[in-house]
């Protein structure tokens, strides 16, 4: 059994190969915002810097991966240029990427559209109403896209809402669907299976192939929620194709 | 205008190619042919660029009429193919005449491809023309459809190819994750010394195996956080079962994986029938890119390892016993046709 085990780096990170053609770097285990920043800016520094035979860049929340054609680099010479950027400087500190934007979304929360909210808020400790006005009251930052097209991954959430993934699956939440867990919401961009609970919905479409910029959100954007009723919603859903997302520029 | 008319098709037909890289910080998966290495042995059968698009049937059956003459080549999981009563060998490639009508069935499993000459010349999107259902591009094939090929500009017909040995399950080889270490020496041990076979549940998105043995969770498996997952990785699942990712997995996972599969072992996974016995071996990493290295210089030369169909007394015992392992069709259909 090889031992793939890497020493730290400086700041922490560590990078270590993933499948025959990948490496990932890692900026910590767990969720925080300094880990969350350093991963952005760090795939973007990669992406500046150009490296030879890169085919590949993404990031999830904490972590960066790369996947390499192997006829035109090696292991050893990216991991070179990798621990070079690393150790430029501390990328915790990393300031968040350029032409982020805050996105203002109509959703509902509760009735029959949404159906875990009232067993999500009593998890979270807290009325149904006061949970909608929690979820309401300040944009959350898309900390990463991943696991299908287009979908984000929104946070962080106070702390109260550290509630778990269900232990069953959902069968199947629609386009759109807002579900929480573990201080996130998740913005489904496909209809899916789910283990977390399913408290809004959206009219939004964050993955449409066919368009010329298919892909809605970007990380780093923010997205800040407004709860409708349900004649709001379904007239958004019937009649505006963008779901009613409202975008502003950010800093 | 050449036209490739689908007249029966069975649940899970549909185009693709090398599947669409570059969009995993979107959440897209590369997608792309289930088993890669039938999509390049298609391609040398017809002298064409393995980035051609086919048809892929993931256990089902197809029905096609061509409007004009048609060069098709036939690779992957073995199936019957009749064209106009005659029964074309798998794993070669034919010149269907303008008119022709031809059946695809008797699938056992696996993937099965149909190669035009010239590609099938579906819309890119994103930079390809596979189909990735669960992102919801493209769509399973129906009848009624009508496929154009794109420009053909090979001529070559009647050849055939001896297949990449992947259609009985075996030993795939896997290398270390960042969680590897996680496990338990005695889990790793145990891992490696059971022997597998493939749930009736399998995919595109993911195949699980199932086994005699007690499973291989994690007792922290569930907290671990999120991060780039790519095919071939095999995640332990709640209830313990390996289940290895494929080409239309999702992008991001938080399961904990005991190890990735090599590319070129894949096929293997995909094409194992049901019940036969699968089993992983580690191989480190520079063991791993130097073997990748080896197949892909194996596929680029798959063009000068065809060789005619013709009734040469070595070639149609070596088509004979691949009728002896599916019983699919009598050997002397093969003996009629194979000319």
């Amino acid at each position: 059994m090889p031992d793939m085990r890497d020493k730290p780096r400086t700041e922490g990170a560590v990078i270590h190969p993933l499948g025959v053609d990948g490496l990932l770097i890692s900026f910590g285990a767990d969720l925080t915002e300094p880990a969350n920043r350093a991963a952005l800016a760090f795939r973007a520094a990669v992406d500046a810097a150009e490296l030879p035979g890169l085919v590949e860049l993404s990031t999830a929340l904490t972590s960066v991966y790369l996947r390499l054609d192997l006829t035109c680099t090696d292991h050893a010479t990216t991991r070179s240029a990798l621990d070079g950027l690393l150790a430029s400087r501390n990328w915790y500190e990393a300031a968040l990427p350029e032409g982020r934007r805050l996105w203002h979304v109509p959703a509902i929360f509760g009735t029959d559209l949404a159906p875990q909210l009232d067993e999500a808020a009593a998890l979270a400790g807290l009325s149904p109403a006061a949970a909608v006005t929690m979820l309401c009251s300040a944009p959350l930052r898309v900390q990463t896209i991943g696991f299908a097209a287009g979908q984000p991954y929104l946070g962080q959430l106070p702390r109260q809402w550290d509630i778990p993934r269900q232990t069953g699956l959902t069968p199947r939440v629609p386009v759109g669907a807002l579900a929480v867990a573990i201080r996130q919401l998740v913005l489904f961009s496909v209809s899916t299976p789910t283990g977390w609970r399913h408290v809004g919905q959206t009219a939004l479409r964050l993955f449409q192939p066919e368009k010329d910029n298919p892909f809605l959100l970007r990380p780093g954007d923010e997205v800040l929620f407004r709860s409708v009723s349900t004649a709001e919603y379904e007239n958004i859903r019937a009649n505006d194709p963008t779901g009613g997302a409202v975008a502003e520029r950010l800093g | 205008m050449a036209e490739l008319l689908i007249t029966r098709a069975g649940p899970g037909v549909t185009i693709q190619d090398t599947g669409r890289p570059g969009y995993l910080a979107q959440g897209l998966s590369r997608g792309g042919a289930a088993d890669a290495l039938a999509l390049a042995e298609g391609a040398a059968l017809l002298e064409q660029d393995s980035s051609c698009a086919a048809i892929e049937l993931a256990g089902s059956f197809l029905s096609i009429e061509t409007t004009a003459p048609l060069r098709i080549a036939l690779t992957g999981a073995l199936m019957r193919a009749i064209s106009d009563d005659k029964v074309l060998p798998w794993h070669a490639s034919h010149m269907l005449p303008q008119g022709a009508k031809l059946e695809l069935s008797g699938s056992r499993g696996g993937y099965s491809y149909l190669h035009a000459g010239g590609g099938i010349d579906a819309p890119k999107i994103l930079g390809a023309r596979s189909a990735h259902l669960a992102a919801g591009i493209g769509r399973m094939l129906e009848p009624g459809d009508r496929l154009t090929p794109g420009t053909d500009k090979g001529r070559a017909s009647g050849m055939a190819l001896t297949p990449q040995q992947r259609f009985a399950g075996g030993v795939l080889r896997v290398i270390a994750t960042p969680q590897t270490q996680l496990f338990p020496e005695d889990v790793l041990a145990r891992f490696t010394a059971t022997a597998f076979c493939k749930d009736a549940r399998g995919n595109r998105m993911g195949q699980r195996l199932v086994s005699a043995a007690q499973g291989f969770a994690l007792p922290f498996g569930l907290s671990i956080l999120s991060e780039a997952i790519v095919p071939g990785d095999i995640q332990i699942t709640g209830d313990g079962a390996p289940f290895v990712l494929l080409a239309e997995c999702q992008t991001t996972g938080g399961y904990p994986r005991i190890g990735t599969v090599l590319p070129c072992d894949l096929p293997k996974l995909v094409q194992a029938p049901a019940g036969s016995e699968l089993r992983f071996e580690f191989v480190t990493l520079d063991m791993a890119v130097a073997t990748e290295q080896a197949e892909a210089a194996r596929r680029a030369a798959l063009p000068r390892s065809l060789r005619p169909l013709i009734r040469d007394p070595q070639d149609i015992a070596d088509l004979l016993s691949f009728q002896l392992i599916s019983g699919v069709t009598s050997g002397d259909d093969l003996e009629r046709n194979a000319v």
